[in-house]
């Protein structure tokens, strides 16, 4: 560092070097250790993962990928059901998370008189801050009696009879299923999505807001033409990485997805996500058994999809940042 | 894998350590989660009588099956027994504790104590038979007024020993199920919803209107829940209750049975409750340590007594015949060997 710009005389620094001598090349071997041990350790993993999984891929070859059979009696594994269960409920959750997470950011940063813009930032907040096995718990308690009872009959009754659209509001109204799946992954990814459109919409310079109210647009103008068109790239990545933890939840999902391993296109049918049906079938299989080799390779599928939706959240939110 | 191993020994490790008392006369287990409460009853009471700990982790058949075949363990634990030739693989000595059976539980509005047979609840469970009002249940329950409400049927979606006990029992009633659906820890259910644990069925139930659900008796009893009784293979109505699950217990082939492996799912004993099965200890054949083995076989010997049995009944599990036990202590005498020599003598 340049010593005569922080103020301390450059004889000081010369005496104090020989302390650092033994100890800064230790100092940065550590942190070239733990920057090393991550790289190392999400290697083995994947590797673990994919040598595990490899037998159930050579067994059922590549239409492991999009087979809809999970027969352990017959041993017939497909990850088909999951991958298309992962992908619906993270998709639901992101459509009804994604208007939340908007009105709660721009009330923060545009509407919210000073004293109520800490509380609500900080409840949102609190709601990342819950574990995944209470939202669970709540949903099983509460939400699914609560859909099963007042939300799916009239849908049911309603749209159930429409052509196209009315497959998704078919079956009987067990209130566990995708859609339950879909409102509980929701409220546990607002909070993410919140805070980082919160980010984006206070990086808009003022300028441009002040300009466009001062040409006399409204409220709604200026946050539909100018706030979220100037951080757009930013906050797609920014649900990119909702999507992304949406995709892995675990207990939550289990609890109130339904856990079937059946292909339906309702809403209301229960479905299985790749983590949910790890969850349940990873404590009875045996080892060297092709359920555990299919459990693992399932696992390597779910690793695949969230590092692909990952880095593509990250190349869109970094383009903004650079302009 | 090799990771998981890993982490499962350390948790092993760590819940010895940390349970207090390390003694090196300490036993381990690991394994099926519905005789838990036993053996951790067991253990309690063992300590406090012989200062010798009993460490069981309750971590799934699977994962019991796991740590024996790797010996990290003394003793695992599974409620599906083990294959025969895996046995002699591995090297494993497989003999049973206790006798759990597994009831079917309705959520129907208006109707109390109903009856069910075993070719209705597998018709139930593949989508044949969609309504309570089905010609086929009110055959059973003639005098009864039943609704004409969709049935909902409910599943274990973890894998479990209960899910194994009850397909077994669907397969061996319904031929049909048997050639579509299979018996395993977990199938591809035809229709209905899963839930996780005997809570999860549970409470599925208990919030759906005409749902069926299955669960351990131990469970339904301790949180009295509705139970149906059940037409068993004499044609006789039976109620699920410990006179029935003992008779069941009498009328298996024991004699007969390779490795205690003695079937108890729909036996032809006239008051026999149709769903129950045996959860069994796989114990090393050829132990590193004689004497620790010895102290397995200790235990359990304890537990197969007069104070074991009481702590097994107050907990609603169903002590063995005592012809069993004493084959159980025979094959201990004869089958496990540290360096040529019998590890138990009786």
């Amino acid at each position: 560092m340049d010593a005569t710009l922080s103020g301390t005389p450059a004889g000081q620094v010369l005496a104090q070097k020989p302390t650092g001598r033994i100890s800064d090349p230790i100092f940065v071997g550590l942190l070239w250790a733990s920057g090393i041990f991550v790289l190392i350790l999400l290697g083995l993993i994947i590797a673990m993962l994919f040598e595990g999984g490899l037998p159930a891929l050579r067994e059922f070859g590549i239409q492991f990928l999009w087979s809809t059979s999970w027969n352990p009696v017959t041993e017939r594994f497909g990850a088909g059901v999951m991958v298309f269960g992962t992908l619906f409920s993270a998709v639901i959750a992101v459509i009804v998370a994604l208007p939340l997470s908007f009105g709660i950011a721009f009330f923060l940063t545009e509407i919210a008189p000073g004293p109520l813009r800490r509380p609500i930032g900080v409840a949102v907040q609190l709601l990342a801050a819950i574990p995944s096995i209470i939202y669970g718990m709540w949903g099983f308690f509460v939400v699914v009696p609560l859909i099963a009872a007042y939300v799916q009959p009239p849908l049911i009754e309603w749209l159930g009879p429409l052509p196209v659209i009315g497959a998704l509001f078919q079956g009987p109204p067990l209130g566990a299923g995708m859609l339950t799946a879909g409102l509980i992954l929701a409220l546990m990814i607002v909070p993410f999505i919140t805070a980082m459109f919160v980010e984006v919409l206070e990086s808009v310079p003022p300028m441009l807001k002040e300009s466009a109210y001062g040409v006399g647009a409204t409220t709604y103008e200026v946050y539909r033409n100018v706030s979220v068109p100037y951080g757009r790239t930013a906050m797609v990545g920014a649900v990119m990485l909702g999507l992304g933890r949406a995709l892995g939840e675990t207990m939550a999902v289990t609890f109130v997805i339904g856990n079937a391993t059946r292909m339906s296109a309702s809403l209301f049918a229960p479905g299985a996500t790749i983590a949910s049906t790890i969850a349940n079938e990873f404590p009875e299989a045996s080892m060297g058994s092709l359920k555990l080799q299919s459990l693992l390779q399932l696992g390597f599928i779910l690793f695949v999809i969230s590092f692909i939706v990952l880095a593509l959240s990250r190349v869109l939110v970094r383009s903004k940042l650079k302009s | 894998m090799k990771i998981a191993h890993i982490l499962g020994a350390a948790a092993l490790v760590a819940g010895s350590v940390f349970s207090g008392g390390v003694f090196a006369a300490d036993i381990n287990g690991a394994g099926a989660s519905f005789p838990a409460p036993a053996y951790q009853a067991w253990g309690a009471a063992y300590k406090a009588k012989t200062g010798t700990g009993v460490n069981y982790q309750s971590i799934g058949s699977g994962g019991g099956q796991n740590q024996i075949i790797n010996r990290t363990v003394d003793f695992g634990a599974s409620d599906a027994p083990m294959a025969d030739d895996k046995l002699t693989t591995n090297n494993l000595l497989q003999f049973p504790t206790v006798i759990g059976s597994v009831v079917a539980i309705v959520n129907v509005d208006g109707v109390e104590g109903l009856t069910l047979s075993g070719p209705v609840i597998a018709d139930i469970y593949q989508g044949k038979i969609t309504k309570w009002s089905d010609a086929k249940i009110a055959e059973l329950n003639k005098g009864k007024k039943l609704p004409d409400a969709a049935i909902v049927p409910v599943y274990r979606s973890d894998s479990s020993g209960t899910s194994y006990v009850f397909t077994s029992y669907l397969a061996s009633s319904s031929a049909d199920w048997k050639s579509n659906v299979g018996a395993a820890t977990s199938v591809q259910w035809p229709t209905g919803a899963g839930a996780k644990g005997n809570e999860g069925v549970a409470g599925t139930v208990k919030n759906t209107k005409g749902a069926i659900g299955y669960v351990e008796y131990v469970y339904a009893a301790a949180n009295k829940l509705a139970t149906t009784d059940l037409v068993n293979k004499a044609g006789k109505v039976v109620k699920p209750d410990v006179s029935t699950f003992t008779a069941a217990a009498a009328a298996a082939d024991w004699k007969g049975a390779k490795n205690f492996n003695a079937s108890m799912i729909d036996t032809a004993g006239a008051d026999a409750w149709p769903i129950v099965s045996a959860t069994f200890i796989l114990l090393p054949k050829n132990p590193t340590s004689g004497a620790q083995s010895a102290e397995v076989m200790k235990f359990f010997d304890w537990a197969y007594g007069k104070e074991g049995d009481e702590i097994a009944e107050k907990l609603h599990y169903i002590p063995l015949p005592e012809a069993v036990i004493q084959d159980v202590r025979k094959a201990w005498a004869s089958e496990v060997k540290a360096d040529g020599k019998a590890v138990w003598t009786n």
